[in-house]
């Protein structure tokens, strides 16, 4: 029987087996924020070790960064002792810093894929649980704690238990206006916020195989809201046509010996997985959360479930919705497009194309953060930075900003934002009352234009 | 690092009912602005526990019957969300070492166990049964068998579950990892060699 990407890449990654049954993972990139390393740093300091593998770990600076005024020191004391502590470390143990100055910082996510560093049949690790986007690339890739990184850092291993694999297969066209965000959220409604807990998630079918890398990225991004710490999707010609010519990507006779490699780690035909689930998506519509968690979600033409479960109840409650209601006509106060999910060039260009010649709603505070300075730089070379601003969006710098708002970019009081992000927890947004409806960035720049929950079908004729 | 078998945890229940509490909730990200964990379990479960306003929601960890209580009684994936450590550092932090919950996120409770925080899972039915007990009698004491993995309250003996990787890593004392897979550090150099990619 064959194998699939991912126990292929774990055998070629497994130093030892641990005698309590785990194993000791090799982890090929590492990659740290300001936010979840500082720790690891002082635990570093304090046993007197070093950084086993300078060469596999970079650094950026993204969650709590000012989107607007970046001038040091920060407004912000403690976001600033923060960037200090990354800017301390990164110098004193020879790891490479994407600061601001070097142009190309920006969310880890999306600056690790964009230099070059996310390559197939890679294992990758950092300090934060979106770290499965790498995985769009044929990449293991998964969120660690900050004891971890220390690990990674003073030995580049890990100790981790092997995971079992779900492949998703993904059947059928996609509709008009419905994206990559709407397939995720779907597939967590469908199999739960806790369904892929234990699990890594291959996703696969004709729409994966059409889809760009940044609309992989998006799926894969979401892995964790659905409890699967890893998600993957098989490289292909896509991928290697993204990856060719990115600053850290392998260049002359290397490219052609990865090739080989990336090649032979793609799942075989005849792969075995520990569980398959089939998802039509023909019908899919553009998805709206309705609740508390990325399962609490529905097509926007549905309406809220109207059953008296107490995860509903306290979902509707903190949400200041009713039962049965439908999510299109909730007014919004605020509009977010950005983050990891869905802050790069293709979410832009999509969300710009649309809002050309529109005008966000009087009363809505509404606000783009690219991914990255790469990101901003192409987009503003496109003039889509023109389209947000002309249409009343903010144009800012790059960063986390407020999809967990631990920056200035916070929602206030019981404020509704219509988020591209990926988490819409009680909090999660800077406010312990602000609520959070998650969508793609087409459905969030209509919404911005109708100041109400919004079909981007009905608001731009689509 | 300072390890040592946990072979047994003892002590008192608090109740903290609910499915998927995730990390914003046990820990909201304006309390991870710091670059040491130390004070961070006062903060825990902050936005449950307080109002906007800074006056008391009345949350089970503020209930004075519930005082002193080391172990943590929930529901369905507990711990899900973020990676940030912050979360079981601050559990741990606010005096509790063990967590009976229905099931937990995968990334919480690694960085749990690194920490020495007993996870273990139960049945609903029987989290409940034990739910009603220490709302009964808060000074019930829980004892919790690693070994065995079982858990005995008011003389009624529990099963639970413990991942067989974690129960091991406490029994021997190697739930924080660094030293196990410092000890293989020449190998891992070794090993280096051999991969087909590097930066």
């Amino acid at each position: 029987m064959g194998k699939n990407l991912f126990q292929k890449v774990w055998e070629k990654h497994e130093v030892y087996k641990l005698p309590g049954g785990r194993s000791q993972l090799f982890i090929g990139l590492h990659l740290i924020h300001e936010v979840t390393s500082p720790q690891a740093f002082s635990m570093l300091r304090e046993l007197g070790l070093g950084v086993a593998f300078p060469d596999r770990t970079f650094a950026t600076c993204d969650h709590i960064i000012p989107t607007d005024d970046i001038k040091r020191p920060f407004a912000d004391p403690l976001a600033e002792e923060m960037m200090q502590a990354i800017e301390k470390n990164t110098k004193d143990f020879g790891i490479k810093f994407f600061s601001p100055e070097t142009g190309y910082q920006g969310v880890v996510h999306i600056v690790g894929p964009e230099m070059g560093l996310t390559q197939p049949g890679i294992t990758v690790a950092c300090g934060d649980s979106h770290t499965a986007t790498h995985g769009a690339f044929g990449a293991i890739a998964f969120g660690i704690g900050t004891s971890q990184v220390r690990d990674v850092l003073a030995t580049q291993t890990m100790a981790i238990n092997n995971f079992k694999v779900r492949k998703i297969f993904l059947k059928g066209k996609l509709g008009k206006a419905v994206y990559s965000k709407d397939i995720i959220l779907n597939i967590i409604r469908k199999l739960g916020v806790n369904g892929g807990i234990g699990y890594a998630y291959e996703f696969a079918g004709d729409v994966i195989d059409k889809m760009s890398m940044e609309a992989r990225m998006t799926i894969c991004n979401m892995a964790i809201e659905g409890g699967a710490r890893v998600g993957y999707i098989n490289p292909d010609q896509t991928t290697y046509s993204y990856l060719k010519g990115k600053p850290y990507a392998p260049k002359g006779g290397d490219w052609d010996r990865m090739l080989n490699y990336w090649e032979s780690i793609k799942s075989d035909s005849d792969a075995t997985y520990d569980d398959v689930v089939e998802l039509d998506i023909n019908n899919l519509e553009p998805m709206v959360t309705w609740g508390i968690n990325p399962e609490q979600c529905i097509g926007i033409s549905e309406n809220i479930p109207a059953d008296d479960s107490n995860s509903v109840k306290e979902a509707l409650e903190y949400m200041k919705l009713k039962p049965g209601q439908k999510m299109k006509g909730e007014k919004v106060d605020v509009v977010f497009i950005g983050s990891c999910t869905n802050g790069r060039l293709e979410d832009l260009r999509e969300a710009a194309r649309y809002l050309k010649g529109h005008r966000v709603a009087k009363g809505v505070k509404a606000f783009v953060v690219p991914g990255s300075y790469t990101i901003r730089k192409q987009a503003e070379a496109e003039g889509l930075h023109s389209i947000f601003i002309d249409a009343g969006f903010e144009w800012r710098l790059p960063g986390c900003s407020m999809c967990l708002a631990m920056n200035p970019d916070q929602l206030v009081g019981d404020q509704l934002s219509v988020s591209t992000s990926n988490r819409n927890f009680k909090g999660r947004q800077g406010s312990s009352t602000g609520r959070t409806v998650l969508a793609s960035p087409v459905t969030a720049a209509a919404s911005a234009v109708a100041g109400v929950i919004s079909d981007p079908r009905e608001v731009f004729s689509i | 690092m300072s390890l040592g078998p946990i072979k047994k945890v003892s002590g008192r229940g608090v109740p903290i009912i609910g499915d998927d509490i995730d990390t914003d909730r046990i820990i909201p990200a304006r309390y991870l602005k710091c670059v040491t964990f130390d004070g961070i379990g006062e903060f825990v479960f902050y936005d449950e526990r307080f109002n906007p306003d800074g006056s008391s929601k009345g949350h089970t960890i503020d209930n004075p019957k519930f005082k002193g209580a080391n172990i943590i009684l929930t529901g369905n994936n507990f711990g899900c969300g973020s990676s940030r450590e912050h979360a079981p550092q601050s559990i741990k932090r606010a005096g509790f070492n063990a967590i009976i919950a229905e099931s937990f996120a995968e990334i919480f409770f690694g960085n749990s166990l690194m920490l020495g925080i007993v996870c273990a899972t139960m049945p609903k039915s029987e989290i409940l049964e034990i739910v009603r007990i220490v709302e009964d009698k808060p000074e019930e004491v829980i004892d919790i068998d690693v070994e065995k993995k079982s858990l005995i309250i008011g003389g009624k003996v529990y099963n639970i579950e413990i991942k067989d990787s974690a129960q091991k890593a406490f029994l021997e004392g190697t739930y924080d990892s660094l030293g196990e897979l410092m000890r293989n550090i020449e190998l891992v150099k070794e090993f280096e060699k051999g991969l087909p990619y590097r930066f």
